[in-house]
């Protein structure tokens, strides 16, 4: 295929794809080690009522309240879930299920409620997100990218994810020692004085960062699949922590270039003239990375197995 | 309008809507009690994801064959089948490989949910596909719904509760105490299956009417509102059942009154109501009432040691103790005792003299560790074993050489 085409049409897409899949991806390692993978379902899930409370708030679908939004409800949701596993003591699973299938309801009956014809906001994009729209107009060809002009019409949605990513990035990488000690050895970290009741909040909160700036962009069936499958697959092919995130960066960036490709090209391979879903492919391809992890890894059972 | 949804008269096919959705909530809570009880309650999320791709290839097999793809019976019977396949997923990951379960869950539901929408944009490129409406799936949707498959609904919703009720016990027993359950004969692992399924039946069940994403809260709402109401677990289930079924009724009746209340969600939001309502007000683990019962020791115990300081002529300075004597009329605003403050005040040094030699005596020992510095002594001993107590007290006499 020709630059001509590929750029303008698929480049951004395809970044934004591998950017939201990477960012998920990266603390979704601690996460399922730490047997928090849900957390990452369930901030997927209330992220629709706060952006469904911003949109209604600001009347107009703009990024970044949208985003406020969102975040402000993934917050709302961790502390409920605390105070009803406290105030109950009711495990974690059954108090995370209680917020979010109820935030959830909430939001698709303000959405309900509200009027919302004029404007793109429903609850399929909200779950398949709309990869394939977000193209790049203004470019013509791979030289479009030293072209200034063009580049200002990239989508938003690359910058803000690009920058997403650099802080998650940012942050497992200063917290890299601290992050790993204190989810192998809880008790040794903190004999070593680490906060770590601290450090599992901020884990949370940026992973409720990349989720919402991934949301916005993929929706929220690669979010959950990114936080869980790349790391799983990582974690039957190797033992040592280093080794398990950059399998999983491998897999995630995999995931996202294979589904967009089959889920654009596919079909037309297969004599169809529709598209698929791009999100609906790269959590399918992701889920079969993991199959093949699980079937074949050198690490499938592990010690604890 | 509200009124007569709720009392049934809005029509045949809303009247077998709230019907089925009180049962299937009934069997949901009762089941998702089993569930919660084995702390495995977000497998039903998995499950419930796991439906999608099955509708999609059961519509697409239809059309296939030429048949109407909307049918509803087929739709359910692929949805159970890759359900299925999905658990089957699940527990082969969790126990076949190192991951834990939470992320075979996590893991079994995107990836499914994700194929299931790939398949729903197929549906949509093909031409019987247009009209299809499979995303009412999604979030359940009753508007508009078939006669018949309304009786489909109530016919599955009664068939999956006496499903529920027949394997209660053994169900019960693996939930309560899986070691003994398996001391005493039964096969615990075809039981945990045989729970999944009817939790499978529930989600299949519900798909109509609350959508595969949020079924699962019927699942595990009402059996958390339940253990709010009552510390004996075998008792959990029937409030759940209850509570679920009475919130399915209620939503769907409150849906069918007016546009624009989607049954799946408002179905939800009662069972929350119901939560946040037990939360706040049951009577044993409510917030309100640990609240009250804080507030009223934190009472007690001021009181009492304002009366000890007062029998003891000790000045009082802290400010609610202060505060909380004047209020009963026990003391004055300057700190000291009103009449009624000085006899409860020696009331209460005299317990605690009661008290402390009671600690001193090897046959009460049983009693002693009863002691908070709150409890009065004449509610815990009969009057001679308090007078023999007395008598020991005695001011101290002249020893004889």
């Amino acid at each position: 295929m020709s630059g001509a085409e590929f750029v303008p049409l698929s480049l951004t897409p395809l970044l934004i794809g591998i950017f939201a899949a990477i960012a998920c991806a990266l603390p979704g390692n601690f996460l399922v080690l730490r047997r928090q993978a849900l957390i990452g379902d369930a901030i997927s899930h209330v992220v629709l009522p706060g952006i469904v409370v911003a949109f209604l708030l600001t009347g107009a679908v703009t990024a970044w309240p949208m985003m406020l939004g969102a975040a402000g409800a993934a917050l709302i949701s961790v502390v409920l879930i605390e105070a009803i596993r406290r105030l109950g003591q009711i495990e974690t699973g059954a108090a995370m299920g209680v917020v979010f299938t109820a935030m959830f309801a909430g939001g698709v009956l303000l959405l309900e409620r509200s009027d919302t014809s004029s404007v793109h906001l429903d609850v399929e994009h909200a779950l398949m997100g709309n990869l394939e729209s977000l193209i790049w107009l203004e470019a013509t060809g791979w030289h479009s990218l030293l072209d200034g002009d063009a580049l200002a019409g990239l989508p938003p949605e690359l910058s803000r994810l690009a920058v997403v990513l650099l802080l998650v990035v940012l942050f497992t990488w200063i917290f890299w020692r601290p992050l790993k000690i204190s989810t192998f050895d809880e008790g040794f970290a903190q004999v070593l004085g680490m906060r770590t009741g601290l450090l599992g909040i901020a884990l949370v909160m940026i992973a409720a960062i990349a989720a919402v700036a991934a949301f916005d962009a993929v929706g929220s069936i690669i979010v959950i699949a990114m936080f869980i499958c790349p790391p799983a697959a990582a974690r039957l092919m190797t033992d040592s922590l280093g080794r398990q995130v950059a399998w999983s960066v491998v897999f995630a960036a995999l995931s996202a270039t294979l589904g967009y490709v089959f889920a654009g090209y596919g079909p037309l391979w297969l004599g169809a003239s529709d598209s698929v879903s791009a999100a609906g492919m790269i959590a399918t391809i992701s889920g079969v990375i993991l199959a093949l992890t699980a079937l074949f890894g050198p690490r499938r059972r592990g010690m604890m197995a | 309008m509200l009124l007569e949804a709720l009392t049934l008269q809005l029509g045949y096919n809303a009247t077998l809507v709230a019907i089925g959705a009180m049962l299937l909530g009934i069997a949901a809570g009762v089941t998702g009690t089993f569930l919660f009880l084995r702390k495995r309650a977000l497998v039903s999320d998995a499950i419930s994801h796991a439906t999608l791709p099955g509708v999609g290839l059961a519509f697409i097999v239809m059309v296939w064959f030429g048949m109407d793809g909307r049918s509803l019976i087929g739709l359910l019977i692929g949805s159970a089948l890759s359900a299925w396949v999905g658990l089957l997923c699940v527990q082969w990951l969790s126990n076949r490989t190192r991951l834990s379960e939470d992320s075979a869950i996590g893991a079994v539901l995107s990836v499914f949910f994700g194929a299931g929408v790939v398949l729903l944009t197929v549906i949509q490129g093909m031409s019987a596909g247009r009209q299809a409406g499979l995303d009412s799936l999604l979030l359940g949707s009753t508007a508009g719904m078939l006669f018949s498959d309304a009786i489909l609904i109530a016919v599955g919703g009664a068939l999956v509760l006496a499903l529920t009720l027949v394997l209660r016990r053994p169900m019960s027993l693996v939930a309560f105490d899986s070691d003994y359950a398996a001391a005493s004969g039964l096969n615990v692992a075809r039981i945990d299956l045989a729970t999944m399924g009817l939790v499978l039946a529930v989600t299949v069940v519900g798909l109509k009417i609350v959508g595969l994403i949020l079924i699962v809260a019927l699942l595990i709402i009402p059996p958390v509102t339940a253990r709010f109401w009552t510390e004996r677990t075998e008792r959990v289930w029937l409030i759940a059942g209850g509570l679920g079924g009475l919130s399915g009724y209620v939503g769907a009746a409150i849906s069918a009154s007016a546009p624009a209340l989607p049954t799946g969600p408002i179905i939800v939001l009662v069972a929350f109501g119901l939560f946040v309502l037990s939360l706040l007000f049951s009577p044993a683990r409510g917030v309100l009432s640990s609240v009250l019962t804080h507030l009223q020791y934190r009472r007690s115990v001021h009181r009492r040691q304002g009366l000890l300081a007062l029998a003891q002529g000790q000045p009082i300075y802290e400010g609610y103790t202060l505060r909380l004597l004047q209020r009963e009329g026990l003391a004055r605003a300057d700190g000291v005792a009103t009449e009624e403050g000085q006899a409860r005040a020696a009331k209460a040094l005299l317990d605690e003299k009661r008290w402390e030699i009671l600690r001193g005596l090897q046959a009460h020992k049983a009693t002693a560790a009863r002691y908070d510095g709150l409890t009065n002594l004449e509610t815990i001993l009969t009057k001679d074993q308090l007078r023999d107590l007395d008598t020991r007290i005695a001011a101290p006499r002249e020893v004889t050489p």
